[in-house]
C-alpha cells in the first residue's frame, strides 16, 4: 500500500476550502495550518498564465524530518503516510528545518503538527476532509499500488510533476498539468 | 406601464416553475410521525442545516463533538446544491456561531443617532418600542410609510410582519444593487428570469461565456462545481474581463476588455452570428420575434467597429463567435449576477439574453434548463390589508420596469427634501448592511436622520446597527429552524434547517422577533403558529412528509413529473412575453420609452492620474457578512489593491505597501490599503475585493483591516429601466502620505 494525492492544477481555484476543512476537522488552532493555496503567475499582460496549487505535506518516500527526528516522534505508518506522534514529540523543530516543503507548523500545545492524509478517516473508508469537500473535485487520493484507484487512474491519463524533486525525497503528491 | 409591471409580476408566477412542480410532492411518502419528536433533537450526532453564508443555500450536516460542542459543518450528499461538498464559507460557518463579537442582546438607543451609546433591554421592551414607533407612523402617516430592507432567510418572517402592518415596501438590496437589471433584461426577452441558483446548465455545456463573471471567486456552489466537470470534458470558456480572474486562468480565451465596453463587444458577437449565418435558424424562427430588426440594427456592428471600442481584436472576436456558434446550442453566455455596473446594465443583459437566443440556447442542453420546484402550502392567516401607496408612489414614473421595490428609491422617498409622492418614515434593516451595500453613504446616512424609526436585525454589529434606534440580535443559522428551502433546480426538492445548538446569549431567530412584534401590534393572527417547529411540522405533513423525517435526511428530491427538463424537438412553447415569443426585439421597452434594441454608449473615462475602481469577490467571503468570522478572517483578513506593475512603476508604489485612494470627488479611504503589485490587472483599472474596511469597532478582527469600495463609490450611474445602481462608473487615485483620517492600530 502507498497512499499519494494528485492535485488537478487546471481545476483547482484556490478557494481555500481544503484549508478551512481541515481547520475543523483536524482542529487545527485558528492562525495555522496543515494544507494552503500557491498561485503562480507567468508573462505579462495579457498574455497570462496562471497555476493554482492546494499544497501540503508531500509524504515523502524518503522523508528528511523522519531522519532527523530525534525522539522518533516523526515517523511512517501503513500507506507510507508520515505522521508525527504528539507524544513524543519535544517541539525542537529539527523536522521543520529538514522540510523542504516548509509543510509543518508548531502547535501551541508543544509539538509540531502537520497533514496525516487524515489517517483517521481513511482507515474508515473515508477520504481525507480535503479531498472530501473541494468543490472543483481537483484532489484525487487514493493507494498508488492499487492500479484502479482514483490517484492511479488520473496519474495514468494525466501529465504530472512534483514539487522540488531535485531534493530527492521522491515525494508523494503529484501536480497534473 | 403599470399593466406592464403587474404583468411580469403574474408572469414570473405562470411560467415554468409552478405550472411544472404541481403535484411534484405527492412523491415524497409519509412515515409515521410520534408527536413528541418535534422538539430540538439532542440525541442526533448531526443535525441538518442549510447554509445562510450565501443565497445558495448549500444543504448540509452540522457534526458536534462528543461534548455537544459545533464540531463541523459537510454537505449533505442527497443534496442537488451542494453535492455533499460545501464551499470555503460554508465550511467556515461555524466561525459565524462561534464569532465572540456576535451581538448579544437587545439595545435601545439613549444618545443621538450613530453615537453608538445604547442601553440594554429585554426583548418585551424593545418590542414594546418598536410597536409604540410603528403605530404612531401608522396614524400619522399611514401604514406605507413603514420599508422592510431584507436579506436571507428571516425575509419570510417580516415580510409576513411587514404586510400584515399595512405596507408593501419590501426591498432587496440584491435587486437594484445586483441582479435586476438581469432579471428584467431575461424577463423582457424570454418572460422568465433565469432564478437562483441560476438555470444555467453548466456541467453540460460546451461552451460558456463568462462577462466579467467570475466563477471561482464568487463560490456559487453548483456553479464552480459544474464549472470543474465541465473543465474534465473539455469545454471551452470565453472570459471577457479587464482583469485576469481566475476562471480567465481556466479560459481557452480570454478577452482583456476595455472596461464599460461590452455592450459593444456583444453587439459585434451579435452580428458575427447572424451575418455569417451561425445562428439556430429552426429555433429563431420557431421561438423569436423581431429578428429583421435586429439585422438591420447590428448591421454596421463589425468587429473592426467593436475593436475601436473595447481593444479586442477583430479576428479575436471572429473566432469567439464561431467557437459559440460550433458549441450551439451547448453555450451559455453567462447571464451574471451582480450586474450593477454603468447604468445602461438592463440593457447590457438584454445583449447577453439576445446572444443567448439566436444560439437557440435557452431550454436547451448545456445551455438553460428549466427549472422545477415543490409547493408547500403557507399556514392559513388572514388577508393582508390592502395598501393605499406603495413604492412606486414615491417617485411615479420613474423606474417602470422595476419588477421590485428600488431599495435606492425607497431611501431616496425618506428624504422630504426630494419631496416624494410617499414619504418614508421607518426602516426595519434585517440582514443587509445598508451602510456596506448602498452607495452613496451620505446619501443613506441623510436618510436615516429623517426617519422616526429604524430597527436593526443582524447577528453582527454592523456598520447599519450603528445607527439603528433599536438592535435586535438574531441567533445564526445553526441555532434556529427556518422556512423550508424550495429554491427552484433541476428537481423538486425541500430541505430542512434545524438548531444544532441552542441560541446563544440573549439572541432569537427571525420566526420568534417577527412574531414577538406581531404580538405587540395586535397582528399575531399572521403568525397562527408559535413556534416555527410546529408550523414546519405542519408543512410538512400537508406534503406527506413529517418534521421527525426531515430531521433525520435533512433533503428530499423527487422525480421531475414530466421529462421536461428541456424543450423537446418541435416543442410548442409559449413564452410569458407580450407577444408570447422569445422578443429579440422588445416592444415592452419600446412603449416604455426605451431602446428596444441594446445600443453601445459610450462612458466617461477616468482623468490622468486616476483607475477605474472594479471591485469584486473572493472565494472565502460573503462580503461584509463574513469579515469577522474567524475562520474565514483566518483564510483572508483583508483585501488589497491590485495595481498594474506598469501602474505601480510609474507611482513609486512597492509591493504590500500601505495606502489611501481618493476618488474623483475627493472622497479618501477611511482605511489604508495594501498594494497588490499584479500582471492581473490592467493599466487603466485598479481592482479590490468588496467587503473589507469596516469601521465598526465592535468587530474587532475586521475593524480598519483594508479598504471599503462602498466608500468610494459616490457617483451612482442609475439605469433608469429599473433602478438599478451602477458603480463602476468611480475613478481613485493613490494618496502615499498618512492623511489625518483614523488608522486603525
Amino acid at each position: 500500500m502507498r497512499y499519494a494525492m494528485a492535485v488537478d492544477t487546471r481545476k483547482c481555484v484556490g478557494c481555500s476550502d481544503c484549508v478551512v476543512a481541515c481547520q475543523t476537522e483536524n482542529n487545527v488552532p485558528i492562525g495555522f495550518c496543515r494544507d494552503w493555496v500557491v498561485e503562480v503567475m507567468d508573462g505579462t499582460y495579457p498574455q497570462l498564465e496562471m497555476e493554482i496549487r492546494s499544497e501540503r505535506c508531500n509524504h515523502c518516500e524518503n522523508a528528511p524530518c523522519v531522519r532527523c527526528c530525534p525522539t522518533g516522534a516523526s515517523q511512517k505508518i501503513e500507506g507510507g503516510i508520515v505522521v508525527v506522534d504528539h507524544s513524543k514529540c519535544i517541539g525542537c523543530g529539527a523536522c521543520m528545518a529538514s522540510c523542504p516543503y516548509d509543510a509543518r507548523y508548531p502547535h501551541p500545545s508543544g509539538y509540531v503538527d502537520k497533514c496525516t492524509f487524515c489517517e483517521h478517516r481513511i482507515k474508515n473508508g473515508l477520504s481525507p476532509a480535503c479531498v472530501a469537500v473541494c468543490p472543483t473535485k481537483c484532489l484525487y487520493f487514493g493507494d498508488l499500488h492499487d492500479p484502479n484507484s482514483n490517484v492511479s487512474v488520473v496519474l495514468k491519463r494525466r501529465k504530472f510533476k512534483t514539487l522540488i524533486p531535485e531534493a530527492g525525497t521522491n515525494p508523494q503528491l503529484y501536480f497534473l498539468i | 406601464m403599470t399593466s406592464r409591471r403587474d404583468f411580469i409580476k403574474i408572469s414570473a408566477l405562470g411560467t415554468g416553475v409552478l405550472a411544472m412542480s404541481s403535484g411534484a410532492y405527492g412523491a415524497i411518502k409519509l412515515i409515521s410521525s410520534p408527536e413528541d419528536a418535534k422538539k430540538l433533537r439532542v440525541d442526533l450526532k448531526r443535525t441538518p442545516t442549510y447554509c445562510e453564508v450565501c443565497f445558495w443555500k448549500c444543504a448540509g450536516w452540522v457534526y458536534k463533538t462528543s461534548e455537544g460542542k459545533i464540531w463541523k459543518i459537510i454537505g449533505n450528499d442527497e443534496d442537488q446544491h451542494s453535492n455533499g461538498r460545501f464551499c470555503p464559507r460554508g465550511t467556515g460557518g461555524v466561525g459565524m456561531y462561534y464569532d465572540e463579537d456576535r451581538l448579544k442582546t437587545p439595545l435601545i438607543r439613549v444618545k443621538e443617532r450613530g453615537k453608538q451609546v445604547f442601553r440594554e433591554a429585554s426583548w418585551d421592551e424593545a418590542f414594546e418600542y418598536i410597536a409604540g414607533k410603528m403605530k404612531d407612523i401608522s396614524s400619522k402617516y399611514g401604514p406605507e410609510s413603514m420599508t422592510l430592507f431584507t436579506h436571507g432567510s428571516g425575509s419570510a418572517y417580516y415580510t409576513n410582519l411587514i404586510k400584515a402592518y399595512g405596507s408593501s415596501n419590501i426591498a432587496e438590496p440584491s435587486y437594484a444593487q445586483c441582479r435586476g437589471p438581469r432579471d428584467e433584461a431575461f424577463m423582457a426577452t424570454f418572460g422568465e428570469e433565469v432564478y437562483s441558483p441560476e438555470i444555467t446548465d453548466i456541467r453540460d455545456t460546451k461552451c460558456l461565456v463568462l462577462i466579467g463573471s467570475h466563477i471561482g471567486e464568487n463560490m456559487h456552489n453548483g456553479q464552480i462545481q459544474e464549472m470543474s466537470d465541465a473543465i474534465d470534458k473539455g469545454v471551452t470558456i470565453i472570459t471577457v474581463d479587464p482583469r485576469f480572474s481566475t476562471a480567465a486562468g481556466k479560459s481557452k480565451f480570454w478577452l482583456p476588455i476595455k472596461p464599460s465596453t461590452d455592450i459593444a463587444l456583444l453587439l459585434a458577437w451579435i452580428h458575427e452570428i447572424i451575418y455569417n449565418d451561425y445562428y439556430d435558424k429552426k429555433y429563431v424562427e420557431k421561438y423569436c420575434s423581431g429578428f429583421d430588426k435586429l439585422k438591420e440594427h447590428v448591421k454596421d456592428f463589425t468587429p473592426e467597429w467593436a475593436y475601436g471600442i473595447t481593444t479586442i481584436k477583430p479576428d479575436l472576436i471572429r473566432k469567439t463567435a464561431k467557437e459559440m456558434a460550433d458549441a450551439s446550442p451547448s453555450v451559455i453566455v453567462h447571464p451574471g449576477r451582480h450586474v450593477t455596473w454603468y447604468g445602461d446594465d438592463t440593457q447590457r443583459v438584454r445583449a447577453i439574453a439576445i446572444l443567448n437566443a439566436l444560439l437557440g440556447s435557452w431550454g436547451r442542453r448545456g445551455g438553460f434548463y428549466r427549472p422545477a420546484k415543490f409547493v408547500v402550502p403557507s399556514a392559513k392567516i388572514p388577508k393582508f390589508p390592502e395598501p393605499k401607496k406603495t413604492w412606486t408612489d414615491a417617485f411615479p414614473g420613474k423606474y417602470p420596469i422595476a419588477s421590485s421595490p428600488v431599495s435606492n428609491a425607497l431611501i431616496d422617498a425618506s428624504i422630504p427634501e426630494n419631496k416624494p409622492g410617499l414619504l418614508i418614515k421607518g426602516w426595519i434593516v434585517n440582514g443587509t448592511n445598508l451602510i456596506s451595500s448602498i452607495p452613496n453613504q451620505a446619501n443613506t446616512i441623510k436618510a436615516i436622520q429623517n426617519l422616526d424609526i429604524i430597527v436593526a436585525i443582524d447577528t453582527m454589529p454592523m456598520e447599519i446597527t450603528g445607527w439603528a434606534d433599536v438592535v435586535l440580535p438574531e441567533c445564526t443559522y445553526l441555532e434556529r429552524y427556518d422556512a423550508l428551502r424550495i429554491s427552484p433546480y433541476r428537481k423538486p426538492a425541500i430541505a430542512l434547517r434545524m438548531p444544532a445548538a441552542e441560541a446563544k446569549n440573549n439572541t432569537r431567530s427571525g420566526y420568534n422577533i417577527a412574531r414577538g412584534l406581531s404580538l405587540k401590534l395586535g397582528l399575531e393572527a399572521y403568525f397562527p403558529f408559535e413556534n416555527q417547529d410546529e408550523l414546519l411540522d405542519w408543512q410538512l405533513k400537508q406534503v406527506g412528509s413529517s418534521l421527525e423525517e426531515m430531521q433525520l435526511v435533512g433533503v428530499k428530491t423527487s422525480e421531475r413529473e414530466a421529462d421536461d427538463l428541456y424543450f423537446a424537438e418541435n416543442e410548442d412553447v409559449v413564452f410569458s412575453t407580450d407577444s408570447g415569443k422569445i422578443e429579440l426585439y422588445s416592444k415592452a421597452f419600446e412603449d416604455a420609452g426605451y431602446d428596444p434594441l441594446p445600443k453601445y454608449v459610450a462612458h466617461e473615462e477616468p482623468a490622468e492620474g486616476y483607475y477605474r475602481l472594479i471591485y469584486g469577490r473572493a472565494p472565502m467571503h460573503t462580503f461584509g457578512r463574513t469579515s469577522n468570522n474567524p475562520n474565514l478572517t483566518d483564510l483572508m483578513k483583508e483585501n488589497s489593491v491590485w495595481v498594474n506593475p506598469k501602474v505601480s512603476k510609474e507611482w513609486g508604489l512597492t509591493a504590500g505597501q500601505y495606502i489611501w485612494l481618493k476618488n474623483q470627488d475627493g472622497v479618501v479611504s477611511d482605511f489604508p490599503i495594501k498594494v497588490r503589485i499584479t500582471e492581473r490587472i490592467r493599466w487603466d483599472s485598479i481592482y479590490m475585493v468588496h467587503g473589507f474596511g469596516h469601521g465598526q469597532k465592535q468587530m474587532k478582527r475586521c475593524f480598519g483591516k483594508g479598504a471599503g469600495d462602498t466608500q468610494l463609490i459616490t457617483k451612482v450611474l442609475i439605469d433608469p429601466i429599473m433602478g438599478g445602481t451602477g458603480m463602476r462608473g468611480n475613478f481613485v487615485t493613490f494618496v502615499t502620505e498618512k492623511t489625518d483620517k483614523e488608522v486603525a492600530s
